[in-house]
């Protein structure tokens, strides 16, 4: 599957297509199939998310997970500061991104 | 310290206000991402894996407490209570919102700092010994020439598009703490035979993919010529480096491929056209530069020892304290390398903490080093007890400066986008590995270093002993190098071999290190013993 994937325009923050707009959660995020470049294109334009790119992902249960271990750690946070990733309070969160 | 006129007052100001408005245009959306984008990093703006990333200049690495406190103050105001020191003596910000970027950098234009040269092909932030003002062993402070050096610089019309980025490190001992050699200009300060100061000037050196250490281009050039030497330099460069490719398009390329004997017959003639050209200051302009660092008003007359009763205390002391060139003062680094901990991050506390001890006991002065550690340059001796105590309460009097643990370390993976594999980690499992201080005082001056990509920011090349990420498959693996130096005995280092996953490169730095205490005479630092017995018995030890 490919995901959809940019940072916030104002905030930086790391974002995923979830199929109708953004989330800060890669388990939101939809298989864009083969219309992520338009999908990008129409979004960057309206500002609503910065240098968006495709990633490959595989499905998993618990939802898609990026293939590559860059997006894995874009997904999570910084792997040396459980305090700062997406989801402070659960110290298991980051166990699948290496 | 080098004070603001009106005039660059005024530039600073001018271009906060510029970037104000570059950003609301870019948010209201009458700037593209690739329009906006050279004007960010013009700025110091990076957008890195989870948030914008800005850089801040510290020119040489040199500020005072009122500039530390600002430092703190964005770190708790603006970014989530913490900030990273560089190998390039800068600050950088991991969490930064674009909206909030031009009111750092107005809070900053208040304490004379700013982004600027921060990012792109310039000259970026000029370096220097963090020891300057402070050694015994230097012959001129070398902070008034770097400083003349950034306001020459500083928006030169002709080097704001070189083909690359370009570096500039300024010491003036023979002691080199700047790893001078491995830049695209080191400039060592000197007097010759005849008294008279001058610089040497070393072009061409450099990490990245290709590392080298740079060749003495000028053994002797007068200090009234060294502004035209230099721009002799970058001329020849502008003129000859290659715009076509980027990884060939460092200086260090250039006189590679021309040969230093041709690069400095072209620069001899460059530099007697620009001697035409009168850029070179007069010494009037030269004093009124080098007053700003005169030195602060030692007391004559104190004790020159220290009270060493207590034994922690005096583990510090060995370890983290240097000669000071005036009797009674000594040379104190706070070393931002606590076991497990990131190489080079201080808390906005910290921060604060370490601007209240400079004003106290370091004449308000604070340097920040390019292994990413604190230094307080002129602390009275009597005075070292109690700082050492509120750095220990603050978690910042490990004692380990030059050691193992003393790792110099990249963001990686972990924030950068440009990285292939993380380097933190790899810092914090070595850190731990080889957490017993007595063991590391036992291996004695031991530098290591990391990399997270080919473009060596942790200055894996210059490690005695060096770690490398790399991406092999979408699986993070760390190539180790033995024999590297950035000290005045600069050397690179070698590839020992196949790479590791995470937890085996952390067991073949311990095979390196035990064969090492295996091997080593009397009085040998690792990397002596290293040069001494070669290569081969430390990869028999690695790999079998």
């Amino acid at each position: 599957m490919n995901l959809l994937t940019g940072n916030d325009l104002a905030t930086g923050d790391v974002l995923w297509w979830d199929g109708s707009g953004w989330s800060r959660h890669v388990e939101d995020a939809a298989d864009v199939g083969d219309h992520g470049e338009a999908i990008a294109a129409a979004e960057e334009g309206a500002r609503r998310v910065n240098a968006p790119y495709l990633v490959a992902a595989v499905a998993t249960p618990d939802g898609p997970r990026p293939a590559h271990i860059k997006d894995r750690i874009r997904a999570l946070g910084p792997t040396v500061r459980p305090d700062l990733t997406i989801k402070p309070a659960d110290p298991a969160a980051g166990s699948w991104v290496i | 310290m080098y004070r603001y006129d009106r005039y660059d007052q005024a530039i600073v100001d001018a271009r906060v206000e510029e970037f104000r408005d570059q950003v609301q245009r870019r948010l209201a959306g009458d700037l593209t991402e690739d329009q906006f984008k050279p004007l960010r990093l013009k700025n110091g703006l990076y957008l890195q894996l989870h948030a914008y990333m800005l850089r801040v200049a510290i020119p040489y690495g040199t500020l005072d407490s009122r500039q530390m406190r600002m430092l703190g103050h964005i770190a708790r105001t603006y970014d989530r209570g913490y900030g990273h020191f560089t190998t390039r003596q800068n600050i950088q910000y991991n969490w930064i919102k674009l909206a909030d970027a031009p009111d750092i950098l107005a809070d900053l234009a208040t304490v004379e700092m700013h982004a600027i040269q921060t990012s792109g092909n310039c000259i970026r932030n000029i370096s220097s010994d963090q020891y300057a003002g402070a050694a015994a062993d230097e012959v001129d402070d070398p902070r008034p020439w770097a400083e003349l050096l950034r306001q020459w610089s500083s928006f030169h019309p002709e080097f704001s598009y070189l083909p690359r980025k370009f570096k500039i490190a300024v010491i003036a001992s023979d002691q080199d703490r700047a790893a001078m050699r491995l830049h695209d200009i080191g400039i060592q300060i000197v007097r010759n035979a005849e008294g008279r100061l001058g610089a040497r000037v070393f072009v061409g050196g450099g990490m990245g993919r290709t590392p080298m250490v740079a060749p003495e281009i000028r053994d002797f050039v007068g200090a009234e010529d060294l502004l035209s030497y230099v721009e002799a330099c970058l001329r020849v460069y502008n003129r000859h480096g290659r715009r076509d490719n980027i990884y060939k398009a460092r200086i260090k390329i250039l006189v590679h491929e021309l040969g230093a004997d041709e690069y400095r017959r072209q620069v001899e003639e460059e530099f007697r056209h620009v001697k035409t050209l009168g850029i070179d200051p007069p010494a009037a302009e030269l004093e009124r530069i080098a007053a700003f660092f005169a030195p602060p008003p030692f007391q004559a007359g104190l004790a020159d020892t220290v009270d060493r009763s207590d034994p922690d205390f005096a583990v510090w002391l060995d370890q983290n304290v240097a000669a000071h060139r005036m009797p009674g003062y000594a040379i104190a680094t706070i070393s931002l390398k606590p076991v497990g901990g990131i190489p080079g991050d201080a808390s906005a506390d910290q921060i604060d903490l370490m601007a209240d001890l400079a004003e106290r006991y370091s004449f308000d002065e604070l340097r920040v080093t390019h292994a990413q550690n604190i230094v307080l340059p002129h602390v009275r001796k009597a005075d070292l007890y109690p700082l050492w105590q509120a750095l220990r309460e603050a978690g910042l009097a490990e004692a380990n400066l030059d050691l193992i643990s003393d790792i110099i370390a990249c963001p990686g993976l972990d924030y950068c986008s440009l990285a292939n594999a993380r380097s933190i980690p790899i810092a914090q499992k070595i850190a731990t590995r080889f957490a017993d201080p007595a063991r590391q005082r036992a291996l004695g001056e031991l530098k290591l270093k990391i990399s997270g990509c080919i473009n060596a920011c942790g200055h894996h090349h210059a490690g005695h002993i060096g770690i490398l990420g790399v991406d092999r498959k979408g699986t993070e693996n760390y190539q180790l190098l033995l024999g590297g130096s950035g000290a005045e005995d600069a050397s690179l280092g070698r590839i020992t071999g196949p790479g590791f996953d995470e937890d085996g490169i952390v067991d073949a730095v311990e095979r390196v290190t035990d064969r090492y205490l295996s091997l080593r005479a009397d009085g040998e630092r690792f990397l002596d013993t290293y040069r001494r017995v070669g290569f081969d018995p430390f990869k028999e030890a690695i790999y079998g």
